[in-house]
């Protein structure tokens, strides 16, 4: 992997036959390559025909079961219902407008230029904005329940307003977590354990059947919120032992040097220890942060109806029965292409982080 | 907050614990009684919700017929037995697929995180490009994928066979089973006594060896054994009888079943936790430095010896912290049974929720199950990560 200091690159000729020496030098390696050949021969032609050759690209049901390959046509049916799920038909633009926000500033912040405290303020303002925008009954825009709320766009809502209200939540967690007093950081150590020892989905059980026992009679939370309560108490808890990792890289000199200064508590974490601590966990932060959008799904089980779940639901549609693998596959691509892609950004910016000779 | 102390007041004579300053001890004080008020308003406005619902609390409700009809269950158990008895059937769910799921998320991801390694391009593409789609999909979508494949094989007249004995239909996975008879019994008694026997050898082989510098290795003697035992054992007293399936109408008779949703959770969790411990274990063995490798083939050992003797004692303490939290969250992901309706705990204990009402009760009794899991497990694993951890004098 070592960079040579000639920069010419090999040619497609040069970089074909070291492929193949790689291959083919010894029984062993032969023996390997031509058994994965031999899966790949076995896997990928029947996929290709069913996926491309055979499939049906528009049509009805009855087309797709004649021809016999991938109905793709369900899912271009299927396609709008499950970015914006039950909400109304003529009010479409609405999650529209939002997901556009979303995306702009998603985006934005993969800038590392943009890192000020704009952009923080740009996030908060679209915050109010895009829940304004989505809830409606102001502005003359008609009131849209939670309920009919949906698809892709759900699941954007959930994972992004559970890393918002989760960050900073984690932050003191983890901060309670390493406090000299022992109160505090029993508390936060429980908290951490307790939510991160059970299963996430009895977090969100607990949120959808017990947060309305715990309320004063009469007061009713929307639905969705309990699962954002849920998603942030996870998220929290997960991103903290992150930020506690770098918490712990931060050698003792800093600390010493901030208490020399005569800075009080929250000063020294403010200026010196948390923007270090947080600028060399991003990565982990977004490896975590991929895991937990991952687990927006298991919002299934309590029947809120975000992106996989809508296309759960048009599998019972009986006009187009019998296209799970069509529907799932489709899930499964839109799934990869985000975190894959959240993935690749985390390992650019390890990459830019490591200081050079390390 | 230690070194203000020339700033800070004068301590109090008798010193407070980890605290030192008074802001320390009141803002303790100040979280205390948030904690106690918050707790105390929640636990009213319970007790008046549940009032309300005609409900009372407490765990009474364990004792009443369940009526909750379960398709697996590794004890006796019918739709007539107590709350108590249906969420103890779920938990031994929950630990089978757990148990089987660890082993087999195991052994298939060493052998992926080593073929990651490997000197093979294809093969470590092929490794590569498995381990990115599955570690960037969500298993909740994989599981019901694999549930919607294995209901989508043949029935059970056209099920596959691959292996004799072996029968995959829509009605998952039939395997010869072994009956519990003397036969089985006596066996069981040889590998145990077969096992004993290989660890007393490995002792004495390590004594020897620690004594006069030679080593012998003692897996030879070990399996003959281990295989040798049993055979005996089933010459003597005869060999343990085994029920093959059969097809006798429209069902198998006989044998072991895994059911569809049993089956596709496994399959589902192994695929998914494998991938996870693929790339633990190619970092692990990666972080091992070249020149061990190096100084292994100077000493002239072989490349199966250098991984084993060499690379995998230090890797594996790189390895085993990480590799605790993947059991630990395959074990915590096993929940998520209740999508594909393989009767887990937690789908058991959702069923008796919504049944009995008793949210309170039985939510703390699977969270404080699964606390106990995942502190056990923890358990162990630090255990054994303390012996291969580097132990400096």
């Amino acid at each position: 992997m070592s960079t040579t200091t000639a920069p010419a690159l090999p040619t497609l000729a040069e970089r074909a036959r070291d492929f193949a020496k790689a291959c083919f030098t010894g029984p062993l390696n032969i023996a390997i390559s031509l058994a994965c050949i031999a899966l790949l021969a076995w896997v990928i032609p029947p996929m290709f025909r069913w996926a491309v050759l055979d499939a049906t690209w528009s049509g009805t049901a009855a087309e797709c079961r004649a021809a016999g390959g991938a109905c793709w046509a369900f899912v271009r049916e299927k396609f709008w219902f499950s970015i914006f799920g039950l909400y109304p038909f003529e009010e479409r633009w609405r999650p529209a407008t939002m997901m556009v926000i979303l995306v702009t500033l998603v985006i934005a912040s993969t800038i590392r230029r943009f890192w000020t405290r704009w952009l923080l303020l740009a996030w908060a303002v679209a915050a109010v904005a895009m829940w304004t925008l989505m809830r409606g009954g102001v502005f003359g825009l008609p009131f849209v329940e939670t309920r009919q709320w949906g698809g892709l766009a759900i699941t954007g809502i959930i994972a992004v307003y559970g890393l918002a209200l989760g960050y900073p939540l984690a932050i003191l967690l983890a901060l309670g977590r390493r406090s000299e007093l022992p109160l505090v950081r029993w508390f936060c150590t429980a908290i951490i354990e307790c939510v991160r020892g059970v299963p996430l989905i009895s977090l969100l059980f607990m949120a959808a059947i017990m947060l309305p026992l715990f309320m004063p009679q009469g007061v009713t939370v929307d639905r969705l919120v309990r699962v954002l309560f849920a998603y942030t108490l996870f998220t929290a808890a997960y991103m903290a032992e992150v930020v506690r990792g770098g918490l712990q890289a931060m050698p003792r000199g800093q600390y010493e040097a901030a208490d020399a200064l005569g800075l009080s508590y929250w000063k020294k974490m403010r200026l010196i220890i948390l923007p270090q601590a947080l600028t060399i966990t991003i990565p982990a932060q977004v490896n975590t942060f991929i895991g937990l959008f991952k687990d927006t799904t298991l919002v299934v089980v309590i029947g809120v109806f975000d992106f996989f779940t809508t296309l759960r639901a048009s599998l019972g549609d009986p006009n187009w029965l019998g296209f799970p693998t069509e529907a799932y596959v489709y899930a499964a691509a839109v799934y990869f292409v985000l975190c894959f892609a959240m993935s690749k950004y985390s390992q650019r910016l390890e990459r830019d982080f490591t200081p050079a000779g390390r | 907050m230690s070194s203000t102390a020339a700033l800070a007041p004068p301590r109090p004579l008798i010193p407070l614990p980890g605290g030192h300053s008074m802001r320390g001890v009141l803002w303790q004080a100040g979280l205390a009684i948030a904690v106690i008020l918050i707790g105390w308003s929640l636990y009213n406005n319970m007790l008046a919700n549940m009032a309300a619902r005609g409900l009372q609390f407490g765990f009474g409700f364990l004792n009443r017929s369940a009526g909750i009809p379960i398709g697996e269950h590794l004890i006796p158990y019918t739709p007539a037995d107590t709350y108590q008895r249906a969420l103890t059937v779920g938990l031994l769910n929950t630990l089978r697929v757990a148990v089987i799921g660890v082993v087999l998320a195991t052994v298939l991801g060493i052998l992926l995180g080593l073929a990651r390694l490997s000197s093979n391009p294809l093969l470590r593409g092929l490794t590569g490009g498995y381990i990115e789609v599955i570690r960037n999909t969500p298993l909740v979508l994989q599981l019901v994928f694999w549930h919607a494949i294995v209901l989508q094989l043949p029935s059970v007249r056209q099920a596959l066979n691959p292996l004799p004995g072996l029968y995959l239909s829509q009605r998952g996975l039939k395997t010869p089973a072994l009956m519990a008879d003397t036969a089985l019994f006596w066996a069981a008694v040889a590998v145990g006594v077969a096992l004993l026997a290989w660890w007393l050898l490995l002792r004495r082989e390590r004594a020897r060896q620690e004594a006069t510098g030679e080593r012998r290795a003692t897996w030879a003697p070990g399996l003959a054994l281990l295989f040798g035992l049993p055979i005996l054992a089933g010459y003597v007293i005869g060999a343990p009888s085994v029920e093959w399936p059969v097809l006798a109408g429209f069902n198998f008779r006989g044998g072991l079943t895994l059911s569809p949703e049993f089956f596709a959770l496994l399959l589902g969790l192994v695929i998914y936790t494998a991938a996870f411990i693929a790339e633990i274990v190619r970092a692990g063995i990666q972080s091992v430095q070249r020149g061990q490798w190096e100084a292994a083939r100077a000493l002239g050992l072989a490349p199966g010896r250098i991984m084993r003797l060499v690379i995998l004692p230090q890797a594996l303490r790189v390895i085993i912290p990480p590799l605790t939290s993947q059991y630990l969250n395959l074990t915590k992901n096993s929940s998520l049974a209740v999508v594909i309706g393989y009767p887990d705990l937690v789908s058991v204990a959702n069923t008796s929720i919504n049944q009995t009402g008793q949210a309170v009760e039985v939510i703390a009794i699977f969270m404080a199950v699964y606390l106990i899991i995942s502190l056990v497990t923890s358990l162990l694993m630090n255990l054994y990560n303390r012996a291969v951890a580097l132990k400096e004098r």
